[in-house]
């Protein structure tokens, strides 16, 4: 490791003094994980011995020699466990982080591949150091430490309308396609071991079905590969999910397949009986696993729905209950992958409806955290055992499952697409196929799994490990470092970067229901039918149970226009104002472009307002583009709210409260035209003051003023920014008092539309009345007036 | 076969735009409007209505307000129709065909303008060319009208959402005070560009690689 860092840091570290200081860091933390296993295997015994010593001599209680106390002594022992496990973790976290301050390596070669190159020189030179590679590949640490973070992060962060979309195609992938490549490669190999009759080798022993079982082992494609390799390349949604859904699902396939071979191998063969409780069995592993899964995703949810008051052990339910979903699946033989999957899938829409947003953002960042973590210490530990493993090495056999790999995979991909491209819509081309093809990687899991052979049993378990291990590091150097650029050559549709918008968001729902109308017309209950039956049945009864509150009766529509627009709010919040754009592109609409021109109506409340001269008009808008740098960037409703958050937030921060007669108040109050009522419009005119010089009005449509939007105060958006709310909050005493100043709360609003213009204007004016200072391209006087 | 050749001109009308579309298929739907309309030679508003299963749907009047529309006919006529045959029903559903392996770039194009145009005339109730934003506030409403009262507030201010990025992406700077009509039929296409309308709005019965289903009896 020293050698290695060091010939690279002339190259590319420079002279940053950082970055050396990391470097030996890694260093000294290498070398402590290395040397105190050794260098403590002395000192214990001295310690140990001490203590006996005095112990005994002290049982005797006399005639003892005092030694010195000890002040500084060494118990490596009692810490041995947790601190290797942690000097593990820092390895590896240490790692990633060295792999990204090289400039082009990350983008050259998948992190997974350093890794395990890592790996592989942790554990030669734990060797060379002539100590015992620790047995990290332990098949309990992985299946029940190592794999559940990665599997829950999947699962929970799940995209459901694509995966339920594909679901058909997945299956068939997952299913079907493992099959056929566990019995090509199985029978295949058998075969290929049987030939050579003039040279029998060692090959001529293995029996048809530890090659059938060796085939499931390797045939099914690997969650913990497929998700490194393919989130670098950022892939179109569709493929994405297609691959990755099949090596989720295809657990249930290897794991019966597995158990199924391993019960028999030992007797030698599997009737027809067995096949057929196979077959069985695998509908139980699939579907218990999925209920299993689905029951304590529920329970989850209905737990969620109490923690209003202690917030911060939110997400140690969500953790926990999926921990034991998979635990309790594994318990029975199920499978913990489908089970952990479905109980994320469940539980998320109704627990991200109940929980704070901040435990919403530590459930995603523990998630991701651990997952990462243990996805880098996977690879550095296939890495490791690489090295420590028993291998037998022959070479037919392992050319012949490279080759057999590769060419099953592509000949099942290609066979089974062009059945399913008979039922569906949007067909899978080939350039589809190929990626699908050449994304399915092997991984961890298929080692574990050939660790996991007893080897009594299986005299051949070596040669297994060491095809295992070679197809393994095939597919994930070759195919992974490859990967990328062929989907660069192949021009394949990338992952659209684009934001859901709100008006693709209002079509998607009404071509749902559209859809489920005309097939409703049609008589035809396909599947957006059953759907819309489902989403119904969820709203009327599920929802009610697992939400707490009002948020049950939300829909899903208002869901997604609150989560938009807390996202703004909180960008906004945390950009602090500045020049920052939050949204995709500037823009000067604003939400007077929008609103139409109301010809005067018979009774317009506007009218109550006096014009606004142009140049006004101007300044004031240059006042409020100085002072808050947001507004021309404001290009959506938070326009609106953030404008008044922001004034709210000096208004509570720098104005004292006013004389209610001050002449700047009854001009508010006038040009606001209401207290707490509306009143009409000819009534206002007459109050006016017209040789008030600073008079000053507002344009009588809503153009010029941005519209204080209703539904920000609405109570059922729980979700609104807090900030907001205390505002409103402090404000409310102060409402009755007759300064026509605070912001009514729309609940109290009378009219419908007539409030939001005039308080649109009470709003300005206000705005103008606390800015202290207007700024340096406010250049009329006339706009000092305007302040306090 | 009798019913082929009652039908040869419907077939051939629709199949000059339908062109995979087979004869079972038509026969399945011409079962199902003799079915709606009562035995009769046409379809009312009303027996449209009466369909139980189309209650729960939100947005029920426009669907069934889109069969009427002669805007939905091809034949470039504003207004409505009052009762339908079934060669303006074939018409309307048309609109909802799956593209298959063999349509190219082209015809995919081709086919998305015309569902996104069958989906804004579905929201242009006033046939003015413009989606306002009064018209977008209805359909939102629509939208959520299952919802109560929650969905009537935060209607509004979905809608004037949804406007004003209309209004941002198409016309990125616009002055003060100019005032932004209404979603013409090229803004609507240039938001919904990342729908995919072609692969989304289509009914799985019409996709005549698929086994037939049958035609609710």
């Amino acid at each position: 490791m020293p050698s290695r860092t060091g010939s690279h840091r002339p190259a590319s570290f420079g002279s940053s003094l950082p970055e050396r200081a990391l470097l030996l860091v890694l260093v000294l933390v290498f070398l402590q994980g290395s040397v105190l296993p050794l260098g403590a295997a002395s000192s214990p015994d001295v310690s140990h011995q001490d203590k006996t010593d005095n112990h005994k001599v002290e049982a005797q209680g006399h005639n003892y020699t005092k030694k010195a106390f000890p002040v500084l002594s060494i118990d490596y022992h009692y810490i041995q466990t947790p601190f290797e496990i942690s000097l593990w973790v820092l390895l590896a976290s240490l790692m990633k982080l060295g792999f990204h301050l090289i400039p082009r390596l990350s983008s050259i070669v998948p992190e997974s591949c350093l890794l395990i190159v890592v790996g592989l020189l942790v554990g030669g030179l734990i060797k060379l150091a002539g100590e015992q590679v620790p047995p990290v590949m332990n098949t309990r640490l992985f299946f029940l430490c190592l794999l559940p973070p990665i599997i829950l992060d999947a699962g929970y962060f799940l995209p459901i309308r694509p995966f339920m979309e594909n679901l058909g195609t997945i299956l068939m992938f997952a299913v079907v396609g493992t099959l056929w490549n566990a019995f090509f490669i199985g029978g295949l190999l058998y075969a290929v071991c049987q030939i050579q009759p003039d040279n029998p080798s060692s090959l001529h022993q293995i029996e048809l079905l530890p090659c059938l079982l060796f085939g499931s082992i390797i045939s099914a494609v690997d969650p913990v590969a497929v998700l490194a390799v393919f989130e670098e390349i950022h892939i179109n949604e569709l493929l994405h999910i297609l691959v990755f859904g099949e090596s989720l699902l295809n657990d249930a396939v290897t794991v019966v397949l597995y158990h199924l071979f391993e019960e028999y191998s030992g007797i030698g063969t599997v009737s027809v009986l067995d096949g057929f409780l196979g077959v069985i069995s695998f509908l139980v592993v699939a579907l218990g696993g999925v209920l299993v899964g689905a029951i304590y995703g529920i329970l989850a949810a209905f737990t969620s729905r109490f923690t209003s008051h202690t917030r911060v052990i939110e997400p140690l339910f969500v953790f926990v209950y999926s921990y034991m979903a998979y635990l309790s699946a594994e318990m029975f033989h199920l499978s913990g992958i489908m089970a952990l999957i479905a109980c994320g899938a469940v539980m998320r829409p109704y627990v991200e409806a109940n929980i704070s947003h901040k435990s919403h953002t530590t459930i995603k960042y523990f998630l991701k955290m651990w997952s990462s973590v243990s996805e880098t210490l996977i690879f550095i530990f296939l890495g490791v055992a690489t090295v420590d493993g028993p291998h037998n090495w022959n070479w037919t056999f392992v050319t012949v499952t490279v080759i057999l790999c590769l060419v099953a995979r592509v000949i099942g991909v290609v066979g089974l697409t062009y059945v399913i491209n008979k039922f569906r819509i949007v067909k899978l081309t080939t350039k589809d196929q190929f990626i699908v093809a050449y994304g399915g990687l092997r991984g961890a899991i298929a080692f574990s799994l050939g660790f996991l052979l007893d080897p009594a049993h299986f005299a051949m378990r070596e040669m297994f490990l060491t095809a295992i291990i070679t197809v393994i590091f095939f597919t994930v150097f070759v195919q992974g470092m490859t990967i990328k650029p062929l989907v660069e050559l192949l021009a394949v549709k990338k992952k659209q970067e684009a934001k859901r918008s709100i008006n693709e968001e209002i079509h998607t729902q009404f071509l749902d229901h559209l859809l489920t109308g005309i097939e409703d017309i049609c008589g035809h209950y396909g599947h957006h039918h059953w759907k819309d039956k489902l989403n119904r049945f969820n709203k009327k009864y599920v929802k009610k149970c697992l939400i707490a509150g009002e948020r049950s009766k939300e829909p899903q529509l208002i869901a997604f226009y609150h989560k938009m627009e807390m996202k703004q709010a909180i960008e906004l919040v945390e950009s602090g104002g500045g020049v920052k754009l939050p949204a995709a592109m500037p823009s000067t609409v604003s939400m007077q472009n929008i609103q139409p021109k109301k010809p005067p109506p018979a009774l317009p409340p506007e009218r109550a307002l006096p014009q606004l001269s142009k140049g006004r008009e101007e300044e004031i808008r240059k006042i409020l583009r100085s002072n808050l740098q947001r507004t021309r960037q404001r290009v959506d409703i938070s326009y609106c709210k953030t404008l008044l958050l922001h004034v709210e937030m000096n208004n509570y921060l720098t104005v004292p409260s006013a004389p209610p007669d001050s002449p700047t108040i009854t001009r508010a109050r006038l040009a606001s035209g209401r207290d707490t009522d509306f009143k009409p419009a000819q009534k206002q005119k007459g109050d006016k003051i017209s040789p008030d010089p600073q008079a000053y009005s507002v344009k009588p449509t809503s153009d010029s003023v941005p519209t204080i939007q209703v539904d920000l105060a609405s109570p059922q958006s729980p979700d609104s920014v807090n900030l907001m709310d205390e505002f409103r909050n402090a404000r409310q005493p102060e409402q009755d008092e007759d300064r026509g100043l605070m912001m009514k709360p729309p609940s109290e609003a009378k009219g419908p539309k007539r409030p939001e213009d005039a308080e649109g204007a009470k709003d300005q004016q206000r705005l103008m009345r606390c800015l202290s200072d207007p700024g340096p391209s406010a250049d009329e006087d006339e706009d000092e007036p305007f302040l306090p | 076969m009798g019913v082929s050749v009652a039908y040869s001109h419907v077939v051939g009308v629709w199949r000059s735009f339908f062109p995979t579309v087979s004869l079972e298929q038509i026969i399945n739907l011409h079962k199902r409007f003799k079915q709606l309309s009562g035995n009769e030679d046409t379809i009312s508003r009303e027996n449209l209505d009466s369909i139980p299963a189309l209650a729960t749907n939100p947005i029920r009047k426009q669907i069934i307000e889109a069969f009427f529309d002669k805007r939905n006919q091809r034949q470039d006529e504003v207004g409505s129709f009052h009762e339908i045959g079934f060669e303006q029903f074939l018409m309307v559903m048309s609109h909802f065909r799956p593209p298959t392996l063999k349509t190219t770039e082209e015809e995919r194009e081709v086919m998305r303008r015309e569902k996104l145009r069958f989906l804004f005339n579905m929201h242009d109730t006033d046939s003015d060319g413009t989606i306002t934003l009064d018209e977008y506030r209805k359909v939102v409403e629509e939208l959520l009208s299952k919802s109560g009262a929650i969905g009537l507030e935060a209607a509004k201010a979905i809608a004037d959402a949804a406007m004003l990025e209309v209004a941002s992406t198409n016309v990125p700077h616009m002055e003060p005070d100019e005032f932004y009509e209404g979603i013409t039929f090229e803004h609507f296409e240039q938001i919904l560009k990342g729908l995919e309308m072609e692969s989304r709005m289509h009914i799985r019965f019409l996709d005549v690689n698929t086994t037939t289903m049958h035609c609710g009896k």
